[in-house]
């Protein structure tokens, strides 16, 4: 029977690993390649990486952060933050990264998601949404939360994988910090309203939130950062738990 | 040496990298003379059927492939391409297995991506495979059950998982991404005797 997965993401500055809270507040914590290590050692089924480096130099930092990670763990991950161009794209891919993940530049450019697919397959294409629930509507954000636009949530998973997105990366907004479970609302209407897996993101503070938003909606994947990233949930405490909540989990 | 064969699929460098950590040298190649003088040959990817055998075509690497006499394996794509014909571009293929490659019906999520159980048979492939061990798994397209299944995968429907037929092998999940129990069939694999 398929997994449901669990993915830790880890925020990458200059080549190591840090934590926004709310976007904002930026914690440094680690080597990055290190503390994947542990993850996979723990029993993560795949891991994120998001950039947020702002520098010029910010390609060459994290295709060799990618080429590093590659050589060192054998479960697949995905690269996001700050791939505007199919050039980008080809060189993370290349460095070894199995999926890339575009946010903003996707909603400034649909058709990115398009010639990625067309490219390197929709299997390595993720779209990153950045929800945020205002005025009875769920609206996507670009530039890490900071700019609204004018599209529906919804709509949008759906353009996306009619693109030719291989998968949905889903970020409340609203949920993501807080430490009060994932945003069950939008998630299911998201996973109920597309035909390829769809990763909730952004709120998770218990064991239980995962459990809810595996048997709430049709979310193939949680993910999460800080509780793991520091430590309080370990990723085989929580896949234990949700083994006896009858989940399917590896 | 091990030569993986180098084509205009994605996904070489992680073989690449998987083949490393198990300490075994490899080239990444499409020189006929190195791919069949190579101890074993992997033929990985992730891609289009039609425009990878399309390129394979032009590279007459599809005469070469079938031809293989030393241990080979196909991941993923390649195992696609080692069936009889892909209905991805409605594509005649290597012919290797007696297998077609279907789309999965629209039933259900579509890519089947994530990890997964198999149902194996004795095969030295899967020397050590444990009854709950899963594999990572991402495609679109399946091959069917025939005879050189050597594991099953129930996603939607039942499909091959992994198939044999004299020295090629091919798996449709990803060892090369399927953390200890994946490096654990690459070792069987790079370990067989000729």
């Amino acid at each position: 029977m398929l997994k449901k997965r669990i993915i830790p993401c880890l925020d990458i500055r200059d080549g190591r690993t840090v934590k926004g809270v709310n976007f904002v507040d930026i914690r440094d914590a680690g080597d990055a390649v290190e503390l994947a290590k542990r993850y996979v050692r723990e029993g993560a089924d795949e891991l994120v990486f998001l950039d947020i480096t702002a520098t010029v130099e910010r390609r060459k930092t994290l295709t060799e952060l990618v080429t590093r990670v590659a050589q060192e763990i054998n479960i697949p991950f995905t690269v996001g933050g700050g791939i505007h161009s199919l050039d980008d794209a080809r060189a993370i891919i290349q460095a070894g990264a199995d999926k890339v993940s575009l946010n903003s530049a996707a909603v400034k450019r649909p058709e990115l998601i398009t010639e990625i697919a067309g490219q390197f397959g929709s299997q390595c294409v993720v779209l990153a949404i950045d929800t945020h629930y205002e005025n009875n509507e769920w609206i996507v954000y670009t530039h890490g939360g900071k700019t609204p636009t004018d599209l529906r949530t919804v709509d949008w998973a759906k353009e996306g994988e009619h693109r030719g997105a291989g998968e949905i990366l889903l970020t409340s907004m609203n949920n993501d910090g807080t430490k009060d479970g994932f945003a069950i609302d939008i998630t299911a209407a998201v996973s109920e309203a597309v035909r390829i897996p769809v990763i909730a993101s952004g709120g998770a503070g218990t064991v239980a939130h995962f459990s809810e938003v595996f048997t709430q909606t049709k979310a193939s994947a949680a993910l999460a950062a800080s509780i793991f990233h520091f430590g309080e949930i370990s990723i085989p405490t929580l896949k234990d738990y949700l083994k006896t909540q009858n989940i399917p989990i590896r | 040496m091990i030569a993986i064969i180098k084509y205009n699929a994605g996904n070489i460098t992680s073989v690449k990298n998987a083949v490393e950590r198990l300490g075994y040298e490899c080239q990444v190649t499409d020189d006929m003379d190195a791919i069949l003088s190579a101890g074993k040959v992997i033929f990985p990817g992730v891609g289009e059927a039609k425009s990878a055998m399309n390129h394979l075509e032009s590279k007459g690497l599809d005469k070469i492939i079938p031809s293989l006499v030393q241990p080979t394996l196909g991941v993923c794509l390649g195992l696609q391409l080692m069936c009889r014909h892909s209905e991805e571009g409605d594509r005649k293929c290597l012919g290797i297995f007696d297998a077609k490659v279907k789309k999965f019906p629209a039933t259900d999520i579509v890519p089947h991506m994530g990890w997964n159980n198999l149902e194996v048979g004795v095969n030295p492939l899967f020397n050590g495979f444990g009854e709950d061990d899963t594999v990572y798994f991402v495609h679109g397209y399946y091959a069917e059950i025939c005879p050189q299944t050597i594991a099953r995968c129930d996603y939607v429907l039942p499909f091959s998982a992994a198939m044999q037929r004299d020295n090629f092998y091919a798996t449709q999940f990803h060892p090369e991404k399927s953390g200890d129990v994946g490096e654990k069939i690459l070792k069987n694999f790079l370990d067989l005797s000729r």
